[in-house]
């Protein structure tokens, strides 16, 4: 019998449900893995700003430095980047290369703004002699809300880097994926926003 | 076997690119979210700028309702989280570690706090409003030490 099949086909040995397992079938999962992972890296500086946030040691605190006009617009911002993702996620959907990159364009000036306004904030602050090495506060405050500065920042460098792959190849299935997960991670960073705008400066000025 | 395998293999396909479809969203959800996300920040913006609850810890807890809010917002219309998707792992692993986030934060603001209540010297146990004055005061000294 075996002789018989081996003829006609290669002998497979690999459990029935194997054909499910096509390339990139579990990068979601994956990748959700990750921004999970990283969501507990923020639980950490999100916990140490909530334990130092008070520590002023003498300096500044949170009602002197921060600008609430500024960290709404720098909110808009992103919240714009992720409304114009979701719409470059559309137009991929329906097979339209150049509405994608022009949304995926978009989407990179709006996280550029942010990332200019957060370090114009940062710039300022440094320059009123309110940097990291001033107090607890302004220590745990630079880690978290840097750390998520820096997220965006590595999040517009990979939307560049697929803006150039989508441009040479298309929209391949890989792109697609690449771009899903791109997706994933930029919300994501949207709805740590929330936590830092919410906690950090608004929390803070009530303080 | 071709045969047995073949339109199962068909049919995996087309369900995972079905599946994958499915989850972007459309264009009506992706606005319902953003104009839900746009009132749900503008609203603790307005609360704390303007002061117009008054009472600083209302206004607290109002605009952390809120947060919690957008955040389930998001999850649902941008990230298109709900307890289907892979088959249920996804939300697994997000509940999990809502529950880690959980214990980090509360577990370590519970023993910050009691730590910085049991550290502090006794003259300053009893009125609490003269403990920041306190604090500062020695601040103020440790920083005219400073150059």
């Amino acid at each position: 019998m075996s002789s018989a099949t081996a003829n006609t086909e290669p002998r497979a040995y690999h459990l029935p449900e194997e054909p499910h397992l096509h390339e990139g079938h579990s990068t979601s999962l994956g990748f959700w893995m990750y921004l999970m992972s990283d969501c507990l890296i923020f639980a950490i500086l999100f916990a140490t700003y909530a334990v130092l946030g008070g520590s002023f040691a003498g300096g500044p605190g949170p009602k002197d430095l921060f600008d609430l006009p500024l960290v709404a617009i720098n909110t808009a911002m992103l919240l714009f980047s992720s409304i114009t993702y979701g719409f470059a996620m559309l137009a991929m959907e329906k097979n339209k290369v150049s509405a994608t990159q022009g949304w995926l364009f978009i989407t990179l000036l709006f996280g550029g703004a942010f990332l200019f306004i957060e370090l114009y904030e940062f710039a300022h602050l440094i320059h009123e002699g309110a940097g990291p090495q001033r107090s607890a506060f302004l220590s745990a405050f630079f880690t978290l809300v840097g750390t998520h500065g820096l997220h965006v920042t590595f999040g517009s460098i990979w939307l560049i880097t697929l803006m150039v792959q989508v441009a040479k190849k298309g929209l391949i299935p890989a792109n697609k994926r690449r771009l899903m997960c791109l997706s994933m991670f930029w919300h994501f960073l949207d709805v740590i926003w929330i936590g830092v705008f919410t906690f950090v400066y608004l929390m803070g000025v009530l303080r | 076997m071709s045969d047995a395998v073949h339109p199962h293999d068909a049919h995996g396909h087309g369900h995972d690119d079905h599946h994958e479809e499915g989850s972007h969203g459309s264009f009506g959800s992706y606005m319902i979210g953003f104009g839900l996300s746009v009132i749900l920040t503008a609203i603790p913006f307005w609360l704390v700028m303007t002061g117009a609850l008054g009472d600083p810890k209302l206004t607290g807890f109002v605009i952390i309702a809120f947060a919690a809010v957008q955040v389930i917002v998001h999850m649902i219309y941008f990230l298109h989280m709900n307890t289907r998707v892979e088959g249920g792992w996804s939300f697994m692993a997000m509940a999990l570690t809502l529950v880690l986030v959980v214990i980090v934060l509360a577990g370590s603001t519970w023993v910050m706090y009691h730590m910085n209540n049991n550290m502090m010297p006794h003259a300053d146990m009893d009125m609490t409003g003269e403990m920041n004055a306190g604090h500062d005061m020695n601040a103020m000294a440790n920083m005219s030490e400073m150059p």
